[in-house]
């Protein structure tokens, strides 16, 4: 067991120079077997690994990650959390995270630095002040906070915005949920490695699973890795843009692809950037992290692809709309840019459930949105796979959701991304 | 960004172009099941590695055609005309 960080401890690391931490994670070998599988060391494989331990009980799990645990879209996304989502089931869906995200950091006993700074997405037009309004009702009727901003209101609130007439897209007014912002896209899978661990989890790094062993019955019985056979009868597969790669190796075919999404920093700079804002309509969106570096996020490429980079033209575009709404940032230098690989469903929803294969159970289609779910991805998918049926807050987020029209179209609803 | 061969007009920068999404998908007859119209509709490959998928040249010629695409590297293998294979 790892000793607990407190501000004692922190205190005294200071004073003896910083030499005394240990690992927070043991580097495991793989098992015979174990009794429940992840597949995807992101932040939602390894919460799924924690709840299971910590709710359900179920102890001897591994966690199977190809890289580095967090090396996928958990370390290249923009961390943005909301959960002013259109519809009832998306709603309480991402406030069941943002419910958790309130307490992470208590919970793990590690500081993800959520910040609850607050979400502003701007209105450019008529459709967007109606879009806007009517997400900001539905939001109420559900319980969820959101609430609209005048142009002068939301100046006050982001001090940097222009809210100018002569913009090609003036600002008309925003929504603002006061309870969305940002954390600590690292510390939040490193955080829930090390809780896990210390539950018993064993998180096993440069293990990529090549194959899905089934018996005679269809149910699954092993994976087959770089490392060797793992057996488990109960695999839950969380491996983001590579989803349907995993979920082929069972013959299971799902309604998504993958695109690289784009996302760059500046150099770091003195604090200007008080919140989160977002545009959809013109498409950028912006905060500042505690290191001072602005970032920004871009929009997926056209095309599928499983390259991690994007294309410049992209970025560009996103850049063009930063600087229109902020001039202050044009001189701003860029310091670096990168992809990560989404998974993006046709109604922009996830998936958490089981598949039509005994003992499998997937948790994709978070496209390009899913880190502000990451807590309640991980405790849903844990609580999908113990009782091997899902919590009533994921059981409408079915692969069979298409096939019987129940599609939760948050794409349509607004356009949204992130 | 792609460079991207138009079988009719030939290199042309991807801003020319749209995305047409995986190539070669066969409509189902109108008895077909659910399953068979939900595969229609949403299933993809997905592949990683050489994937057939459909380019409209918008700024130009305006014409639909096929290319095969190593998603693993955007490396264009090569392009055809719609209806060729
Ligand atoms: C540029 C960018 C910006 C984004 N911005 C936001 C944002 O602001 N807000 C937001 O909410 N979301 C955002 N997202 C989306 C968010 O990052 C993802 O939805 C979320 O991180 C998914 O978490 P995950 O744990 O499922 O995925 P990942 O962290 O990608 O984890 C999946 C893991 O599976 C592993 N894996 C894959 N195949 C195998 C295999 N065969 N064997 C073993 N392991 C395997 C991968 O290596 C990877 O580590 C953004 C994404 C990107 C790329
Ligand atoms: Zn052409």
């Amino acid at each position: 067991m790892r000793s607990r960080f407190s501000g004692w401890s922190l205190l005294l690391g200071g004073l003896t120079g910083q030499r005394g931490w240990r690992e927070q994670w043991r580097a495991a070998t793989p098992k015979k077997g174990y009794d429940a599988l992840i597949v995807g060391g992101g932040g939602h494989g390894l919460a799924a690994a924690y709840y299971l331990a910590k709710e359900h009980g179920i102890r001897n799990v591994a966690v199977l990650e190809k890289g580095w645990i967090g090396g996928g879209n958990t370390g290249r996304n923009t961390t943005v959390i909301r959960s002013n989502y259109l519809f009832s089931e998306s709603s309480s869906l991402y406030d069941h995270a943002v419910k958790l995200w309130e307490t992470l950091s208590q919970e793990l006993n590690y500081n993800v630095m959520y910040s609850p700074r607050g979400v502003l997405m701007l209105a450019h037009n008529v459709h967007d002040c109606q879009v806007s309004q009517r997400h900001i009702h539905a939001n109420y009727a559900n319980g969820v906070d959101n609430e609209w901003l005048t142009p002068a209101q939301a100046k006050a609130y982001c001090p940097p915005l222009n809210i100018g007439s002569e913009l090609r897209y003036p600002v008309l007014g925003g929504a603002l949920q006061r309870r969305g912002g940002t954390a600590r896209h690292d510390a939040v899978a490193w955080g829930y490695a090390r809780a896990a661990d210390a539950l018993g989890v064993d998180i096993i790094e440069n293990c990529e699973v090549t194959g899905l062993k089934r018996d005679a019955n269809g149910a699954v019985v092993a994976v087959e890795t770089n490392r060797g056979v793992i057996e488990s009868r109960r695999i839950g597969v969380s491996a983001a843009g590579h989803s349907t790669v995993v979920l082929q190796m069972a013959g299971v075919r799902l309604p998504l692809e993958s695109f690289p999404l784009q996302a760059l920093v500046s150099e770091p700079v003195k604090p200007i950037f008080p919140c989160v804002v977002m545009s959809n309509t013109i498409h950028a969106y912006i905060s500042q992290s505690d290191k001072g570096e602005l970032v920004i996020g871009a929009s997926t490429d056209a095309y599928t692809s499983y390259t991690q980079r994007g294309a410049l033209h992209v970025s560009l575009h996103t850049l063009e709309a930063v600087c229109e709404l902020f001039p202050a940032f044009r001189r701003m230098r860029m310091l670096r840019n990168w992809g990560g690989i989404v998974d993006v469903t046709p109604d922009r929803s996830p998936i958490v459930a089981k598949t039509p294969v005994p003992g499998l159970y997937v948790n994709c289609g978070w496209g390009t949105g899913g880190f502000k779910a990451t807590p309640g991805a991980g405790h849903l998918l844990a609580w999908t796979m113990a009782h091997d049926a899902p919590h009533p807050l994921n059981a409408a987020f079915t692969i069979e959701r298409f096939r019987d029209g129940l599609l939760i179209d948050e794409a349509a609803a607004a356009a949204v991304s992130h | 960004m792609l460079l991207i061969p138009c079988p009719y007009c030939g290199v042309r920068p991807e801003l020319e172009f749209s995305y047409g999404g995986q190539a070669h998908i066969a409509r189902p007859q109108t008895s077909a099941s659910a399953e068979e119209w939900a595969a229609f509709q949403y299933e993809r490959v997905n592949t990683r590695g050489p994937h057939a998928e459909r380019w409209r040249h918008t700024h130009g010629c305006g014409r639909f055609f096929n290319v095969v695409r190593d998603t693993t590297t955007d490396q264009i293998l090569r392009s055809y005309r719609s209806g060729e294979r």
